[in-house]
């Protein structure tokens, strides 16, 4: 019992938190509760702090949309939150999407279906990049918020509080996408909110830290990393992982047995390492 | 065997330099962004191509709601009569908006109107629904109501005022026409008619309509309305009158033909002989 909780206490405070947001928000419309009204787009905690996506904000602002105070305040109250806690804490501790994709990939494991089509990786993860931007240019020419009317995120959220509709089919279609076309497919290459989050988690305070001499080169961590390019300094270097593609979802640090990995407060670890 | 297999001379290709990686690189990556940007931009397009959608009271221009509305629900969770929905995948609906469908649930016009001041964007505007610093449903413009005048059993001689009675602006938005029925010759017509400038589209009359398929429907009111334009002027009436002040003549001339006028009608049939 207390090793399943050793190995997996964050994936299982990962699942409360995205599990109890869905219940809240769904609670708000089923039953008129206050505590968190709206969706991920844009939501009020108990009718006076405003949160809004800024993503959605920004494809707003291109799309030549006068932007209202409430909404600025919304924005500007998420990006200091990411800003803090680290950009793509949202993928894996808040979007109901990364529910589906672990999945998919947790049975990609099981099923060993990277023995059949190959471990290479086919696709670059700056799709993602090259999606957000090209999100804001037709944004910018269609006069509308580009990926709102695509995003799955979105429309699996709204879903889940208004009413389904054919949202089920967005669901299916990620989750066979990321378990037999691309490993780590949507979240992981795809998804311009992720990438939109890396940008912003490049600045974060919390990273997770790799200490080099506790480490036994198992390489567990890696096979668990859903974005294994953050991870390049195992068994190298003592270093926190800087890069904004992390998304602190810490299944890292539950599979090490060798306390070799754990979170810090990025100026620490950075500190801690120039002293030594 | 392989022996007798004649040598081929392995010709050893150039290592790609960088700068032409890095070029052809971006080309594919363009390449591909413009592949996925026609399929996207197409897509919304045809998504956001809906005219036929009701908004919520206080709703933006179309073109500008669409701009402006985060789709996050919280007009929708305000409304006390679950007359708003999201418009969900396979709706046919512009994804993620609000909408309402005044058959099965009308707006009912709160004087409070909870689903505006909600709005986090504007996309839903006070302004439009305040008149002398208050807020006013009546000045509300969701659309505007129609009648088919064909199916409206009121117009066949049927004694029915149902949209006139369920009418939230009673006797300004919807009145009655009485007209003689020669058919019988001693009974009324009571036709219900539409004011179109007081009308807000609510859709209490749909909703209240007898008819099996209501014969009275809200279209949006740019869909419902024609328009004039600057040509005609009535006449009658003073301050319309007054547009002619500043307007002035566009000078046209045609030409006048040089040929004959014989000339210029057998003209075309010259072929023939």
């Amino acid at each position: 019992m207390k090793k399943l909780w050793n190995n997996y206490r964050y994936l299982f405070l990962r699942r409360f938190t995205q599990i109890s947001l869905l219940v809240l928000y769904f609670g708000a419309n089923a039953w008129g509760w206050s505590i968190l009204v709206g969706n991920l787009s844009s939501s009020k905690i108990l009718g006076v702090i405003p949160m809004s996506d800024p993503y959605a904000v920004l494809q707003m602002l291109m799309a030549g949309a006068v932007l209202a105070g409430d909404l600025l305040l919304g924005v500007a109250v998420v990006t200091i939150f990411y800003l803090l806690i680290g950009g793509r804490a949202f993928c894996s501790w808040v979007c109901p999407i990364n529910m589906i994709t672990d999945l998919a990939n947790f049975m990609r494991r099981k099923l060993e279906i990277d023995r059949i089509v190959g471990v290479k990786q086919p696709a670059s993860r700056d799709i993602r990049y090259w999606v957000l931007a090209l999100s804001l240019i037709i944004s910018y020419i269609m006069g509308v918020t580009a990926f709102e009317f695509i995003s799955p995120i979105s429309m699996v959220h709204r879903g889940i509080v208004f009413g389904l509709g054919f949202g089920w089919a967005a669901m299916l279609i990620i989750f066979l996408f990321d378990l037999f076309v691309l490993k780590n497919g949507w979240c992981g290459h795809i998804c311009p909110l992720g990438g939109f989050y890396s940008l912003l988690g490049k600045f974060s305070l919390i990273k997770v830290h790799h200490s080099e001499e506790n480490c036994t080169l198992c390489m567990k961590c890696k096979d668990v990393c859903p974005e294994k390019q953050v991870l390049h300094m195992i068994g190298k270097e003592s270093l926190p992982v800087l890069s904004g593609e992390c998304s602190n979802c810490a299944r890292c640090i539950e599979v090490c047995d060798d306390d070799a990995l754990r979170f810090s407060i990025r100026e620490l670890a950075l500190q801690r390492k120039t002293g030594e | 065997m392989s022996e007798n297999r004649p040598k081929i001379k392995k010709e050893k290709k150039q290592p790609i330099s960088d700068r032409r990686r890095f070029i052809l690189n971006m080309a594919r990556g363009i390449g591909m962004a413009t592949i996925g940007g026609f399929m996207w931009s197409a897509y919304i397009d045809e998504a956001t191509a809906s005219e036929l959608v009701l908004r919520p009271p206080s709703a933006l221009q179309e073109d500008d709601f669409l701009k402006t509305c985060i789709k996050c629900g919280l007009c929708v969770e305000a409304c006390p009569f679950d007359t708003l929905l999201l418009a969900k995948p396979g709706d046919n609906k512009p994804i993620g908006t609000p909408y309402f469908v005044p058959r099965d649930v009308p707006c009912y016009m709160c004087p409070d109107i909870p689903c505006v001041p909600v709005c986090p964007t504007g996309a839903l505007d006070v302004q439009r629904v305040t008149t002398d610093d208050k807020l006013d449903i009546n000045s509300a413009d969701m659309g505007v109501a129609v009648v088919d005048d064909n199916s409206c059993i009121a117009f066949w001689g049927i004694q029915c005022d149902a949209c006139y009675r369920a009418c939230p602006l009673f006797g300004t938005a919807i009145t009655i026409e009485y007209q003689q029925n020669e058919r019988t010759g001693k009974h009324a017509f009571m036709k219900p008619i539409v004011h179109a400038d007081a009308c807000t589209g609510c859709g209490m009359c749909e909703h209240a309509c007898v008819t099996e398929k209501p014969a009275i429907f809200i279209l949006p009111r740019e869909t419902a309305t024609g328009k004039a334009g600057s040509y005609y002027i009535k006449g009658w009436d003073k301050s319309d009158e007054k547009r002619l002040e500043n307007a002035h003549a566009i000078k046209t001339t045609t030409e006048l033909s040089k040929k004959s006028a014989t000339d210029s009608l057998n003209s075309s049939l010259e072929d023939l002989y």
